[in-house]
């Protein structure tokens, strides 16, 4: 009976653990699958319009918008008030989402090999890859930084081109235009409307 | 005087548009510092200056240049590439790196031999490590632990700081070979107009190389300065750290404060 039990009970702990370790995703997997979903509708005989639209349900899907934007808003996100940070956050979603799309929408069909991972740390891996070289430019290393707090669904960070981080170069700009402005987050918040309107 | 400032300039081009990348490593802290713009009302006057300088000039350069048939571009750029082992070597040196110093002598006497003046790149053909890093004296400078200082934007050549500014000052003092052989006439072989040549040939090649990422740029920038100066500087950091990895030049500590999604 004893016995039974404990069979029972090793057999469920294999089983929990099968499927608790199956719904994880691998940072490089997710990446490489990601990409090749971009490549496709990239690919895809359709519109540029209706590219980008494709192109901004992927981001939606796969990018942590919300971390990124306080993360560009660097030093200035521990001053805002709630409805302030609402406000940003809204805001910042539209731009990223029209920034991205426009900027990648640029590319016909890019080849990207994921080649490796390095695990930072319980919430961050990062995810090297190279965009395959073509008769108008050389090879370029491309770094994921992937956010794994959930590893059931993990979610892109940063972009990382050559060493150069497209994160930080965004919240050095934010931080520009907060500053020639005297320390006005309401400046930037023009600046995001003016972006997303034009 | 004249020939000195013109010299100066055209040595300052390299310096603030090579984007190139080293092995060795050096004791920086990768602690990201917030950006010393001690100049920023006259930085922005002289970008503003030099975007319609390059609106005008270097853009249609560089497209041109472009259209040139892919063997062409090729051999221009293994050509630029080989001459820069002049003052790429040196800087090994300095920098504690004699393996690296020696590698890039030989690859210098094969290609400018064997590759017919750099044009082909035999060494790499020949098993020489492929990645050929550029090192100048302002990343000697940095990884000495001498600090950025100031940010600066120079009429015509664009981004640099103090400490590049003073590595390009040391090129144009006698640390530079090519510079020597051809303005200071050292040998009889070369005429001072080959240094300006290649000189701006380096920047149309090194702007034809971006046109893209330009324009994206720009395009998708709310203050495309205070972008362009973000990845200037990230890119010497990067250089002087000499790693290409994430891990080693980036500071996640602002990173791990972001809970949400």
């Amino acid at each position: 009976m004893i016995i039974n039990k404990v069979k029972y009970l090793i057999t469920f702990i294999f089983v929990f653990s099968f499927f608790t370790k199956s719904h994880s995703l691998e940072p490089n997997i997710f990446v490489q699958s990601t990409v090749n979903r971009a490549s496709q509708i990239l690919s895809d005989n359709i519109s540029k319009e209706s590219k980008i639209e494709e192109l901004k349900k992927v981001a939606i899907d796969t990018v942590d918008i919300r971390g990124i934007g306080f993360y560009t808003l660097g030093k200035f996100r521990k001053n805002l008030s709630d409805e302030q940070k609402k406000e940003y956050s809204e805001l910042f979603e539209k731009y990223f989402l029209k920034s991205f799309s426009s900027r990648l929408a640029e590319y016909s069909n890019p080849k990207i090999d994921v080649q490796s991972q390095e695990k930072l740390s319980d919430t961050y891996t990062i995810v090297s890859s190279i965009l395959v070289a073509t008769s108008e430019r050389p090879e370029v290393k491309i770094q994921w930084r992937v956010y794994t707090k959930n590893p059931e669904k993990p979610l892109i960070r940063d972009l990382i081109i050559e060493g150069l981080s497209l994160a930080r170069t965004q919240k050095e700009e934010f931080a520009s235009i907060i500053q020639s402005n005297d320390g006005d987050i309401n400046a930037l918040f023009k600046s995001l409307e003016k972006f997303i309107n034009s | 005087m004249r020939k000195l400032i013109i010299s100066l300039l055209i040595s300052l081009f390299s310096v603030s548009f090579s984007f190139a990348d080293t092995d060795g490593e050096n004791s920086l802290s990768k602690k990201n510092p917030e950006v010393k713009d001690c100049f920023e009302r006259v930085n922005r006057a002289t970008f503003a200056f030099n975007q319609g300088l390059d609106n005008a000039i270097f853009e249609p350069v560089a497209k041109g240049y472009r259209k040139l048939p892919s063997p062409i571009r090729i051999g221009t750029s293994n050509f630029l590439s080989n001459l820069s082992n002049l003052i790429t070597i040196p800087n090994n040196i300095l920098q504690g790196d004699i393996k690296t110093a020696g590698i890039n002598t030989a690859r210098l006497a094969v290609n400018s031999t064997i590759g017919i003046l750099g044009i082909f790149d035999a060494a790499s053909q020949m098993g020489f490590v492929k990645d050929y890093q550029k090192e100048d004296y302002g990343q000697t400078l940095g990884s000495w632990g001498v600090g950025e200082g100031c940010y600066l934007v120079l009429p015509i050549f664009g981004p640099s700081t103090v400490r590049d500014l003073t590595g390009s000052l040391t090129s144009v003092m006698g640390g530079d070979p090519w510079y020597n052989i051809t303005v200071r006439k050292d040998t009889q072989y070369f005429e001072e107009s080959d240094y300006y040549y290649s000189r701006g040939g380096d920047g149309i090649n090194f702007r034809a190389k971006n046109i893209d990422s330009f324009e994206n740029l720009e395009k998708n920038s709310m203050d495309f300065y205070a972008s362009v100066r973000s990845l200037y500087l990230q890119d010497r950091r990067k250089k002087i750290m000499n790693s290409n990895e994430v891990v080693d030049t980036q500071d996640d500590s602002d990173w791990e404060e972001i809970t949400s999604n």
